[in-house]
């Protein structure tokens, strides 16, 4: 089913006003300088934020309508979220941690051989890389069977040559996915290569020419904006 | 040598310590966690056993659990009994006094678990009550030991509370620390030595886990 959302909220600099829908099977990547809103965007998707207006509609069914006063608890919107870091619990094992909501354990096991960290089952979070524990919650919101994936910059926290090989996987594990797919990143190359379709978040609204002008600029056109560098850092790579 | 106060004491301690541990884990959980107006009120209130003189604590406690007190005639309607110079009395006693020292090192542990840890347990369809027992109470383990020692300590060496509330009835509520004082006050300075050095080895152990606790995070 489609996610389809207009989200407003406050900030303390900027307000948040956006509208965003994704199909089953897709991925929208939001991308944006740090500070944008990104985030702020994705926790109100889960639930963990409360828009100050908006309405989420997944399919049929309201997640969150401030008119009609519906706001569904994360719990029961079925979502996959993989954060940045810290969404391993740090006193199970990675077994325990994939299967920690899975429906079927069986899923777990056959997750864990597709994320090629089967044989570190008994590790415990702190005893595995900082890409092993990425891939253990990525199988921890896939044993799930989300109805929504949300993924806040789930690999920026590593090193260039995993981050590489991660996307990779994800790109080919999207075409097998039923849900929808909503990615945050700040990195170009990543959106780039992992996107149905891009939607640029620059100070809490869509700025489709963000991209473009980010690309484009020659060094010293300008003053570069705080949130520019990041991705042209990340176009050397 | 007075093994019955002996055996009292530790029997206190360790009933002390249970209870103490299962009212506290809820208190510490909602004193954490949850926002109302009058919070700090209310965490002042718990903690104030830690502030006022046991004999103050014991004189209180008399008023509520004597013949004409609420809690008294409740639970002499129920049993027929008093609660006054009981076991369970001192058992009560104890627990109220002891509340502060069971309450603020599992809060101090609650406290520091990762906040997106708990968002993490919210998105993958955790209840508050699941998420209290499969993320919160296995990631505080050091502090809620650190709890039950402290509690225990504080139990053993409770004097006035238990005097006033207790007296001091051989096997039910004589507990070593008022055996002690009775011995001295009979100039049995013998008696009185040889149950006083009974405290230095299990207090000192206690002390080390403590420290240990502390120092080591997970136990």
């Amino acid at each position: 089913m489609k996610i389809v959302a207009t989200l407003a909220r406050q900030l303390n600099f900027f307000d948040v006003d956006v509208a965003l829908s994704c199909a089953p099977g897709k991925m929208l990547v939001m991308i944006g300088p740090s500070g944008g809103g990104k985030t702020t965007i994705i926790r109100m998707l889960a639930g963990l934020d409360t828009p100050n207006a908006g309405r989420i509609a997944f399919g049929d069914d309201l997640w969150f309508d401030s008119e009609k006063r519906v706001n569904l608890k994360p719990q029961a919107r079925r979502l996959g979220y993989v954060f940045q870091d810290y969404n391993l619990f740090p006193h199970l094992n990675l077994f325990d941690n994939a299967a920690f909501a899975a429906r079927d354990k069986a899923d777990v096991q056959s997750l864990m051989a597709l994320f090629k960290i089967d044989h570190l089952k008994k590790r415990k979070p702190h005893q595995v890389s900082g890409g092993e524990r990425q891939r253990c919650a990525m199988c921890q919101a896939l044993a799930r069977h989300p109805r929504l994936l949300l993924l806040d910059e789930p690999f920026s926290a590593l090193d260039v040559v995993t981050r590489r090989g991660l996307r990779e996987e994800l790109k080919s594990l999207k075409g097998k996915l039923a849900c929808p797919v909503i990615y945050v990143t700040h990195d170009i190359n990543e959106a780039l290569f992992l996107a149905d379709e891009i939607l640029p978040v620059v100070e809490g609204k869509i700025d489709r020419g963000w991209m473009q002008r980010t690309i484009s600029r020659e060094p010293g056109e300008g003053a570069p904006t705080k949130g520019a560098r990041e991705p042209r850092l990340a176009l050397v790579y | 040598m007075d093994y019955l106060a002996l055996y009292v004491t530790l029997k206190l301690a360790v009933v002390t310590t249970v209870v103490l541990m299962v009212i506290a884990a809820p208190v510490a959980y909602f004193m954490t966690y949850a926002r109302f107006p009058g919070k700090s009120f209310l965490e002042a209130l718990l903690y104030l056993p830690m502030a006022l003189p046991p004999t103050v604590i014991g004189f209180y406690l008399i008023m509520l659990m004597g013949p004409k007190g609420w809690i008294g005639r409740v639970w002499e309607t129920l049993t027929g009994g008093s609660l006054l110079f009981t076991f369970l009395g001192i058992v009560v006693a104890s627990v109220v006094y002891s509340i502060p020292f069971a309450v603020q090192p599992m809060k101090a542990a609650f406290v520091k678990i990762d906040r997106r840890l708990l968002e993490a347990a919210c998105v993958l369809g955790l209840s508050k009550t699941s998420t209290f027992f499969r993320v919160i109470l296995p990631n505080s383990l050091a502090g809620i030991a650190a709890s039950a020692v402290l509690v225990f300590l504080h139990s053993i060496g409770a004097f006035g509370v238990l005097l006033m509330v207790g007296g001091s009835i051989p096997g039910e509520t004589k507990v070593a620390s008022i055996a002690i004082y009775e011995a001295v006050e009979m100039m049995d300075y013998r008696t009185a030595g040889v149950i006083a050095l009974c405290f230095i080895p299990i207090s000192y152990v206690f002390l080390l886990a403590i420290n240990k606790l502390n120092s080591g995070g997970r136990a």
